[in-house]
């Protein structure tokens, strides 16, 4: 398959750190990469009028209750989704990756699963997108790194502020996007350039070198890297 | 800790690690590489921390080297490690022995035990 651009959506589990023979240590994230399945392909000649594929991740939980029949914990149009491509088991996540052309969804069939090992090797590189833990309203120091002021020197009642946001007279008001107190965290986070290295088909894990968005069991979405596509690295 | 985080470390853990705990006086036999050569360098010294678990588990050894007090941590599954001895167990009443660097001399010796738990 010559699978380029896809990514994949997969769970991140925890850090650890791996071993080398010489006796380097790696940190590493584990990302549980249960085979997607692909729920709709999208292409540029089609009514869509550009190239995606929309895949799914995690089985959704099917209640059953004596003397009623069993039910999918999933509202009705989401379920259309799965049943319009004849999907079995409706999926949680969904997500759509944007492909280069048409030509790169041949030999993919709507319901078909891709696994971590038919998109990505050890030694490769990926980006990967999370939503960052969050941090709710935080003040300058914390959000923005900001040095805080002088503890000492008769300093009263200002300890962790930002300090001066502007002139006075002149502008007589404050230039946008000066930084300030606010919500920090839970936001999207790609970040870029990381190394695959291990993937383990059997178990369908991703050991990513580095730290991953988010917390312990937050979705990730792990696409090839964009600068270095075709770079690969042995640790 | 997650259980498939356990599984991927179990991989990493050596069955020969021998027991030890803060205190006690360990030799180290680490391996060095020097050019193309290999060889195995003793570091003798006090547990004087063990932090982590599973496979990131380390410790620190402390020892006096010409008077000065020098500390390597070392992974205690690293295979950078030839083997560990045990040469005394520590008579101690902390988990971490930080103060020793506080204390110089006779001071900052470590009563020995004879047996730890029936071990000698």
């Amino acid at each position: 398959m010559a699978i380029k651009n896809k990514g994949l959506i997969g769970r991140k589990i925890g850090m650890t750190q791996v071993f080398m023979a010489d006796g380097r240590v790696h940190p590493v994230t584990v990302v549980d990469v249960t085979p997607n399945v692909v729920v709709q392909k999208k292409s540029k000649q089609g009514k869509d009028g550009y190239t995606a594929l929309k895949l799914g991740y995690q089985d959704v939980h099917k209640h059953e209750k004596e003397g009623t029949e069993p039910r999918w914990r999933i509202n009705r149009p989401r379920l259309g989704v799965f049943m319009k491509a004849g999907i079995e088991t409706p999926k949680v996540h969904l997500r759509e990756f944007r492909l280069k052309d048409d030509a790169e969804l041949d030999g993919i069939e709507v319901g078909q699963t891709l696994a971590a090992s038919d998109l990505f090797n050890a030694g490769q590189f990926a980006d990967v997108t999370g939503t960052s833990k969050g941090r709710g309203f935080t003040g300058v120091m914390k959000r923005h790194n900001f040095a805080g002021a002088k503890s000492s020197h008769g300093a009263h009642e200002y300890f962790r502020h930002g300090g001066s946001i502007g002139s006075s007279a002149w502008p007589s008001r404050v230039f946008p996007g000066i930084r300030m107190a606010g919500q920090h965290g839970n936001a999207q986070v790609t970040v870029q350039s990381l190394h695959i290295v291990e993937v383990d088909a059997e178990r369908n894990l991703m050991l990513i070198k580095g730290a991953v968005p988010g917390p312990n069991g937050g979705i990730v979405y792990i696409r090839r890297s964009m600068k270095k596509r075709n770079a690969t690295k042995a640790l | 800790m997650s259980n498939i985080i356990s599984q991927i470390e179990a991989r990493y853990i050596r069955a020969d690690v021998p027991r030890f705990q803060p205190g006690d006086l360990v030799r180290v036999h680490v391996k060095i590489k020097e050019g193309d050569k290999e060889r195995v360098q003793i570091f003798e010294g006090n547990i004087i921390r063990i932090a982590g678990s599973q496979a990131r588990e380390t410790f620190t050894v402390r020892k006096i080297s010409h008077g000065v007090g020098v500390e390597r941590v070392f992974p205690v599954h690293s295979p950078r490690i030839e083997k560990i001895e045990v040469v005394s167990f520590g008579k101690v009443r902390r988990a971490k022995l930080h103060y020793l660097r506080e204390l110089r001399g006779k001071a900052a010796r470590i009563k020995t035990k004879r047996s730890r738990n029936g071990r000698i």
